[in-house]
């Protein structure tokens, strides 16, 4: 049974990152020869010297004139174990954002460095974004171990060296791999060249993480996102409160709460299509019936009387800011949470986090393009939310502008 | 009723109808063992019968397509909650097959909340016409289409005659056409972002003008499961519910789900000859030119589209098995074995996608 992970990755040609993804397509045999040929013509066209695999989803225009990567790329590749999603995001404009993008829907961060160079501003940079997004495991690659002549002593110094920046973050899981993306050691298989090391290749540590028990399992939380009334005369009464179980175990017969009016009902069904489930969890899209006919419409939320979320109009998020124009006290933006929109005004910018060195500076009374920082937010109607850090799809929001309908940043709810 | 459905069902896969042969011993016919008690007052008299073939669960983990499932079927809920109109594209191709089902599965049991909508070259395989408009009245769904033919007809469109051309570039102004005239504001569309370059960096959401134009410089960050619709009138999106999934996910949903597709789909012998490195089927749309061999093949097509455009790869796959055998072996991308409109230039997508192609 192949589960599906999602990968986030970042960084520049320099670091050797596309040549090991193109590894990791090809030896898994996701990269098509009609691909491949194209690549090769165009890098040669080019006159680059190299195969610049960037150029198997650079295809837009833009892009292939200027040779730089605009925004986050998709890749898929499979093994009989697992399906890989991997948001590649580019290394240099618009940076944060597109990493802030790619993360919000990772399992796991993939970053890399090379063995020559050790921890840079930029690993530091991608640890902490993949932190603050709260994605469950980061593997560190030391790539370019080749050039080094596989030296065990480079390798535990630059594992050593993250250890001591990550205990300021808030990593649960690090795995560090000493690789030569260009060789293939310890890409797809354990090499000889490092006998020292004693942990897994890549592709098989991305083959057997456990990633089942990331998800919020002990939480009931259920936003309604469409009620489904077929009308029709042999389903004349059928109400089901249709949605993506965004954390807990939903069962039939459990007791439960719908925010925010706080009416209490019990589960007397679960239904699909598939037919009727003894349990949901997350991310099962399913309909839940109730027993007692509730005013119950999208926005509201689902839960369990005695573990409920926050119901609240005042909240305090760190922010990813992704327009130009700057983010400022007073000003009035829309809100998506879960499946409500409602309006919300900032009442405070608290501080930006210089990312480089985690410092706060308290001194901003905005945020610009690509500023991470604390905020104030009071909504026009109560939000049912919890911590980002108890659940990643309760706890995140889109801040959104109300004339023109743009994303204007993305908020993890503290 | 739906009992008897299945029933025959049944019967048409043990008479090695296409659709059947399934992938594996894992799946179970759910709609067999619950048939017993389909008409007892089980789920409170709501439902008494299943569909579908359930894939087990355990330890609260889902398959990779059960995840890609339920993404799909959230965005299609999120579209219908949040806009005044949608519409399905359905081509009768083997992705808005999926994706049909997809809709179909996040809207039961209620039918769905929203037409199809499909665009017409006039250049199409009459299998897949018939599947569609067949497919359509199972669901009860309301089919709008879109037809070039009478757009060339009634002088609004001017064909090119040239050898070689395809309707593919006049889809465009009356798919444009079509959601004005309806004004729709959201169209789901069975893209997938593994099948071209440029659709690798198109958003689930696709915003697009007045005008249906794509920026693919100007989109809006897609994070978490958070979709933003906001949209000004004349303006619409364009959603992509499978963007994720691949070929080859396609391939083993339609056998998990035992899907109907069109015959054309499987290994077929068929009077072909080769143009620019494609193997055509004589048609009356497209015939040989001085030099070109016709020799009888085995051939299945990979993707349907205008028949003057779409090329056919040799194959002997007759059964969906045999089809996900030969995609998992295969070494070339869909559209760069069988799409002329696609290789016109490294471009070809992003231009036409610019101008409101899908």
């Amino acid at each position: 049974m192949a589960e599906l992970l999602r990968v986030a990755t970042a960084g520049s040609v320099d670091d050797g990152k596309s040549t090991l993804i193109g590894r990791l397509l090809y030896d898994t045999k996701s990269l098509f020869t009609d691909q491949l040929a194209a690549v090769e013509r165009t890098s040669r066209e080019r006159g680059d010297g190299y195969v610049d695999l960037a150029l198997l989803t650079d295809g837009l225009r833009a892009e292939r004139e200027q040779g730089i990567t605009i925004d986050v790329a998709y890749r898929y590749f499979a093994t009989p174990r697992r399906s890989f999603i991997l948001a590649d995001t580019p290394g240099h404009v618009q940076y944060t954002r597109n990493m802030v993008t790619g993360a919000s829907t990772a399992d796991l961060a993939l970053l890399l460095v090379d063995a020559r160079k050790g921890i840079v501003e930029q690993t530091r940079r991608h640890a902490f974004l993949a932190s603050l997004l709260r994605v469950p495991h980061l593997v560190l690659c030391v790539n370019k171990m080749d050039l080094v002549d596989f030296d065990r002593e480079v390798f535990e110094k630059i594992k050593e060296d993250f250890r001591h920046f990550a205990a300021k973050l808030e990593i649960v899981d690090v795995t560090t791999i000493p690789v030569s993306a260009l060789t293939g050691d310890n890409v797809v298989s354990r090499s000889p060249s490092t006998p020292w090391y004693d942990g897994s290749s890549l592709l098989h540590h991305l083959e057997e993480l456990h990633i089942a028990s990331d998800r919020n399992l002990i939480d009931v939380r259920f936003p309604v996102q469409w009620v489904v009334r077929p009308r029709s005369e042999e389903l004349h009464d059928y109400r089901g409160y249709a949605g993506q179980v965004a954390g807990g175990v939903i069962k039939p017969g459990d007791d439960v709460i719908v925010l925010p009016s706080g009416l209490t009902s019990r589960v007397v069904g679960i239904d699909t299509y598939d037919g009727p489930v003894e349990e949901a969890f997350p991310p099962m899209s399913v309909t839940v019936r109730l027993e007692d006919d509730l005013d119950v419409s999208r926005g509201d939320m689902i839960a369990r009387p005695n573990n409920q979320p926050t119901v609240g109009q005042d909240l305090h998020l760190m922010v990813s800011w992704m327009v130009d124009a700057p983010l400022r006290r007073r000003a009035r933006v829309g809100i998506k949470h879960t499946t409500r929109s409602v309006r919300a005004m900032v009442t405070d910018v608290s501080y930006r986090v210089d990312i480089d060195t985690l410092h706060r500076d308290e001194t901003v009374d905005s945020l610009g393009l690509n500023d991470i920082g604390r905020i104030a937010l009071r909504t026009t109607s109560p939000l049912c939310y919890d911590p980002y850090r108890r659940n990643r799809n309760t706890g995140s929001v889109l801040l959104i502008d109300e004339v023109s309908g743009t994303t204007l940043g993305a908020g993890m709810i503290l | 009723m739906r009992a008897d459905r299945d029933h025959r069902f049944w019967h048409r896969v043990a008479g090695g109808w296409h659709g059947g042969n399934c992938a594996s011993g894992e799946l179970v016919n759910v709609g067999e063992t619950v048939g017993a008690t389909a008409g007892s007052a089980i789920l409170n008299g709501y439902i008494g019968e299943t569909r579908g073939f359930r894939v087990p669960v355990t330890g609260y983990e889902l398959t990779h397509l059960q995840m890609l499932e339920a993404e799909a079927i959230h965005i299609f809920r999120e579209v219908a909650a949040e806009f005044e109109r949608p519409a399905l594209l359905f081509s009768g191709g083997k992705d808005s097959i999926v994706m049909l089902r997809v809709a179909e599965k996040a809207f039961w049991p209620a039918k769905l909340p929203f037409p199809l909508l499909h665009i017409d070259t006039g250049h199409n395989f009459d299998e897949v016409l018939a599947f569609r408009d067949r497919r359509a009245t199972e669901l009860g769904a309301r089919l709008v289409v879109g037809s070039v033919q009478a757009a060339i007809d009634g002088g609004e469109l001017t064909e090119d005659t040239r050898p070689g051309a395809s309707r593919n570039q006049l889809q465009t102004p009356v798919l444009l056409d079509s959601i004005t005239d309806n004004r729709f504001d959201a169209v789901f569309g069975g893209a997938r972002r593994d099948e071209e370059k440029a659709r690798a960096k198109e958003r689930v959401y696709s915003f697009r003008d007045e005008f249906g134009q794509w920026d693919p410089k100007n989109q809006r960050p897609e994070l978490w499961s958070l979709y933003n619709g906001r949209h000004r009138p004349g303006e619409h999106i364009r959603v992509f519910p499978l963007s994720n999934w691949t070929e080859l996910d396609i391939w083993r949903y339609i056998a998990q789900e035992r899907l109907e597709i069109p015959s054309i789909y499987y290994a077929h012998s068929r009077e072909t000859f080769e143009r620019d490195g494609m193997l055509l089927a004589v048609t009356p749309l497209t015939q040989p030119r001085v030099g070109e061999v016709v020799v009888p093949r085995q051939v299945r097509y990979r993707t349907v589209g205008d028949i003057t455009c779409t090329g056919a790869v040799e194959s002997t796959a007759a059964t969906v098995d045999e089809v996900i055998a030969e995609v998992a072996a295969t070494r070339i991308t869909e559209r760069g074995a069988t799409r002329a409109d696609d290789r016109v230039s490294e471009a070809a997508m992003e231009d036409r996608k610019r101008e409101g192609y899908f």
